[in-house]
């Protein structure tokens, strides 16, 4: 068996670069407060045109079921009802999404509405557009619909059994993906282990962020022309674009997104391109604007759902000392209905193969099926959440199966900060980190010495105390060569993203970025970038609101999602600036008369000879003789723009296919979770009495801002252990599709909590930074660690479930038997 | 057979502002707010009266505006995010929002910012189990509310920069 520390033979690296100086690391107010404090921010809702029309969905009532007939007439007879679309026309008019999966799991037929069939309740499946809002809701109740139901499928393990009804014709045995992976030597591993501990089955539950403001378009079509103008709060405008455009039968450029402030996104704003199609041929058709804002009902039943995973027949090779060699299991993943982005859950999750953790033989057999349930995508902590939720439980069940206390069985199996850059048994490699500190830190923040003292005072109030860590990575800036992992055929690979720096005639610093901000602060943190560089005040830098794919700060890859704006949309904004700056030096060494540019210097928005600083020219001089005065300008300066683009690309290489082996992401930013919970024995009922986060992103552009990133993944992760689940009945209605059956968490359902935090720069990226924005996933892991800490006197149950309301607590304390024979050592 | 009214008159006065307008009479207090009087700062985030991205006062009283029709709001005087700052001077409430950084995307922050100012309207030196009580029918969905809370009590303290 392989050994179990590996250093790449040959190290990635960057060249050493300068970090910027100046604003890096300063609580540098928000740029985009002032706007949002007065309700003057621009949500896509907020976006009105002359004579708009309002689009609501009819949608599906069944879960699965076939269309018999479709009658609109008595809708479009009502006054104020300019129209309607169905899915026949949706079919005659585009082609089918473009599928990611190879076939047959690519083959199956994904349109803007249903077509034929319904496959999850919610599904669109006739949009009809009005004069005002009610009046489309009005209408929508006289379109009438006939179904034939047809069989449910909405059991995960069962769906690709050949008996199950299958979905999509195309697809057999509903599994759209199924791959093995096999890392180092795991026969050698289960060979040599003391014992071996093994897990039936552990499940993580569907949920999903649920961003307040839910999706929506205003959409119009401008016929001399043929193009779209989408404004959308969709945060992923690159790949939307990417999907639509051959949907549509048109050029990439006759779709022009554009987007200012989004209410949240963490990822369930990537796939909404099936309802844009929809407003698209509406606005069309129409020949006018059209609205689409999404009900809270249909964000629940039908918008994007983190991934639902079963974890089954997982095997744990393990040394008496508690020193794990690896891990084998079975995998499956339910992706619902439609595929849209995926499977890329199917190869995300290896981004971080063996979590924090030196294990080095690893086996996974992973399918992905589809289920009559709302199709999933993107979730803040994307597949990778389940899987380090799946590491972490294997690590508090061997604790507590070889009697090994959680923080040292922890502190033995963890990567070590000397052995980074660390390579996994993938080929993954982290960039930097100390978990082990990490984890000492955290430990301090719930005073952990206190804890047995705390554990007694709780049993004299007749209360069970436990405390659990969650250690979890967020990998950032993924490569999506990945992609080829699941479907060699694709042609996708490494990152990029843009920005562009200018100068303007009256000496205006303007930059636009290709990103699709929600709440990440980029214009606040892009200008502290490019004040440091150019030696002004952020104040000074204009950095344009929102998204515009007409803006040239528009490539591929641009949006927000996946943890890498602080690396690619601020190595896209140093990039640019850097190129500004010895635009704006070349000008004022001609202009002082120096020799070079190694003569002048910028400084407080001048550029000044350094032996002279009385010479000096104000960048508005700069701006107004490159745009408005050139002819001055010697030939040899006239190439010069101050108008400055950079695509920030990093530095991917194509993985290996066969072996599914490579480096999937750039950056790893760590965090490690202490919580303590005091359960109510009589009840299941439990309060998180204290809490702890500690979290390491490498520099931190803005202090503040990291931690209020931390705070609210943290209160996600919180609230989707405790409360938050998308569950059906046996018919295939999602039971919480509100929020008063989805519950979020509340102000007074916040614990105490404590944050920390720990600097390990990544060597791999231009400001040692690493994105953070999804690491909140810890939580998840630490709240079911500490349930099954409290509970170890109460018959010693396993907490298998990622979801833990307080009956599934109560179901643990009265049968713990049931979840004890989920697991069994064999002893050799 | 009696026809059932379809619209009435109504005349509030919506931050100082008098309006007059005919309104639908099953047309929410919300989007008369933002689709008749242009007031786009008030948000929707739920259809059932839960998240209360949508608060403004009304005659004093803390309002989802989600919930209440336009027609019960005749006669009345509205206060709205749009109404808070004076003269270009942020109010105490959205200094502190922006100084503790209490807001990420910022669609929750005006039905905050609504609530938050109720609660200071009536209890001006609030504990800070009072203001979370106060704002437990508001959600955020970004922050967790811990720098919320710890705005609105400096706010309350007079204590932002």
């Amino acid at each position: 068996m392989s050994e179990t520390t590996v250093t790449p033979d040959k190290p990635i690296t960057v060249d050493e670069q300068e970090v910027a100086p100046g604003f890096i690391g300063q609580n540098t107010p928000r740029k985009e407060d002032r706007r949002l404090v007065q309700g003057e921010g621009v949500f896509v809702d907020d976006v009105r045109r002359h004579g708009m029309a309002y689009v609501h969905f009819v949608r599906s009532p069944y879960a699965h079921a076939a269309i018999t007939r479709i009658d609109v007439s008595k809708a479009t007879e009502l006054d104020g009802v300019y129209g309607t679309l169905i899915g026949e026309e949706v079919a005659a008019e585009t082609d089918p999404f473009f599928q990611i999966a190879p076939p047959p799991g690519g083959d199956l037929k994904d349109y803007a509405l249903a077509v034929g069939r319904v496959r999850h309740v919610g599904e669109p499946v006739v949009a009809v557009a009005a004069a005002t809002r009610e009046l489309a809701r009005d209408a929508a109740e006289l379109v009438e619909v006939d179904y034939e139901p047809l069989e449910v499928v909405l059991d995960m393990e069962r769906a690709s059994d050949s008996a199950t009804t299958q979905l999509h014709d195309e697809v057999p045995n509903n599994t759209i993906w199924q791959g093995n992976f096999d890392y180092g030597d795991y026969d050698a591993a289960l060979a040599e282990a003391d014992k071996v501990v093994r897990i039936k089955r552990l499940h993580f539950h569907r949920f999903s962020s649920t961003p307040l403001e839910t999706s929506g378009a205003m959409v119009e079509y401008n016929r001399g022309t043929g193009q779209w103008t989408i404004h959308s709060n969709n945060q992923f405008p690159g790949f939307a674009i990417i999907m639509m455009a051959p949907a549509l039968k048109v050029g990439m450029d006759k779709l022009r997104f554009v987007s200012q402030d989004i209410g949240g996104g963490f990822g369930n704003k990537i796939c909404t391109h099936p309802q844009l199609v929809a407003m698209c041929l509406m606005a069309r058709k129409l020949k006018r604007a059209v609205n689409w804002t999404e009900w809270r009902t249909d964000q629940h039943t039908a918008n994007s759902h983190g991934n639902e995973r079963l974890f089954l027949d997982v095997e744990v090779p393990v040394r008496s000392d508690g020193t794990m060699l690896g891990f084998k299991a079975r995998m499956i993943d339910d992706c619902g209905a439609y595929t849209r982005y995926e499977p890329l859950g199917c190869i995300i999750w290896a981004q971080v193969t063996p979590g924090c953790y030196r294990w080095r033989n690893v086996r996974v057999d992973f399918s992905q099926v589809c289920t009559n349930k709302s199709p999933c995508g993107p979730n803040r902590g994307y597949s990778r959440m389940q899987h380090l939720w799946f590491t972490e439980r294997i690590i508090d069940i061997v604790a507590q199966q070889l009697e090994i206390d959680p923080v040292e069985i922890r502190k033995r199996n963890y990567i070590r900060a000397e052995e980074m850059p660390y390579e996994t048994p993938n080929g993954c490699v982290y960039d930097s980190g100390d978990y082990a500190r990490c984890l000492d830190e955290a430990l301090k923040l719930v005073d952990y010495p206190s804890i047995e003292q705390k554990r007694a005072d709780a049993k004299s109030r007749g209360k069970l105390l436990g405390v659990g860590i969650g250690s979890t990575l967020d990998s950032g800036t993924n490569n999506f060569g990945q992609s080829t992992l699941v479907n060699p055929e694709l042609q996708f690979s490494g990152n990029n993203e843009v920005a562009t720096v200018k100068l303007d005639i009256f000496g205006e610093i303007v930059v636009t970025l290709g990103t699709t901000p929600q709440g990440q602060s980029h214009e606040t943190t892009a200008a502290q970038v490019v004040a440091g560089i150019l030696k002004v005040s952020p104040d000074d830098v204009n950095v344009r609101a929102g998204h515009d794919s007409y803006w040239n700060s528009h490539a591929g890859f641009s949006g927000t999602y996946a943890s890498q704006f602080a690396v690619t949309g601020l190595g896209a904004v140093k990039g640019a600036t850097d190129m500004l700056a010895g635009q704006i030096l070349q000008i004022g060494a001609a202009v002082l008369g120096a020799e070079s540019t190694d003569e002048v210097e910028l400084d407080g928005g001048f550029v000044k000879r350094k032996d002279n600083p009385e010479a000096a020219l104000p960048f508005m001089a700069c701006g107004a003789i490159v745009n408005a005065n050139n002819a001055v300008l010697p030939l040899e300066l006239r190439e010069i723009t101050l108008n400055c683009r950079y695509v920030y690309v990093p530095p991917h290489q194509m993985p290996d296919k066969e072996r599914k082996f490579g480096n999937l992401t750039l950056t790893y930013a760590t965090q490690i979770h202490a919580c303590v919970v005091e359960v109510d024995p009589e009840t299941g009922v439990y309060e998180i009495v204290d809490y702890g986060a500690v979290d390491d992103c490498g520099v931190r552009i803005n202090p503040q801002i990291v931690e209020g990133q931390v705070q609210g993944a943290t209160a996600q992760a919180i609230g989707a252990a405790t409360h938050e689940i998308f569950t059906y009945d046996e018919d295939g209605n999602l039971l919480t599709p509100n929020f008063y059956d989805y519950h979020v968490p509340h102000a007074l359902d916040m614990p105490p909590l404590k944050t920390a935090y720990v600097e390990s720069p990544s060597p791999f990226t231009p400001l040692g930074a690493k994105g953070m924005g999804e690491g909140g996933g810890a939580g998840l892991s630490a709240v079911a660690s500490a349930l099954q800490d409290a509970l170890r006197g109460s018959g010693g149950p396993i907490v298998s479930d990622s979801s833990n309301p307080y009956n599934t607590v109560w179901d643990l304390l009265r049968k713990p038997e049931v979840s004890r024979e989920l697991v069994e050592v064999e002893e050799r | 057979m009696i026809e059932p009214v379809r619209g009435l008159r109504i005349s509030v006065e919506v931050n100082g502002e008098s309006h007059e307008r005919d309104v639908e009479v099953r047309r929410l207090l919300v989007h008369f707010i933002r689709d008749d009087l242009s007031l786009t700062g008030t948000h929707v985030g739920c259809d059932t009266g839960n998240c209360g991205a949508c608060t403004v006062i009304v005659d004093g009283v803390a309002v989802k505006s989600c919930m209440m029709l336009a027609v019960q709001a005749d006669g009345s005087k509205i206060e709205t995010v749009e109404g808070l700052a004076r003269n270009g001077e942020l109010h105490p409430l959205q200094q502190a929002f922006s100084s503790f950084h209490a807001l990420q995307c910022g669609y929750c922050t005006p039905g905050m910012l609504m609530s938050a100012k109720h609660l200071l309207d009536n209890n001006p030196e609030p504990t800070d189990g009072e203001i979370t009580r106060a704002i437990q029918g508001n959600i955020c969905r970004c922050t967790g509310y811990v720098n919320i809370v710890e705005a609105i009590a400096a706010a309350a303290k007079g204590e932002v920069k």
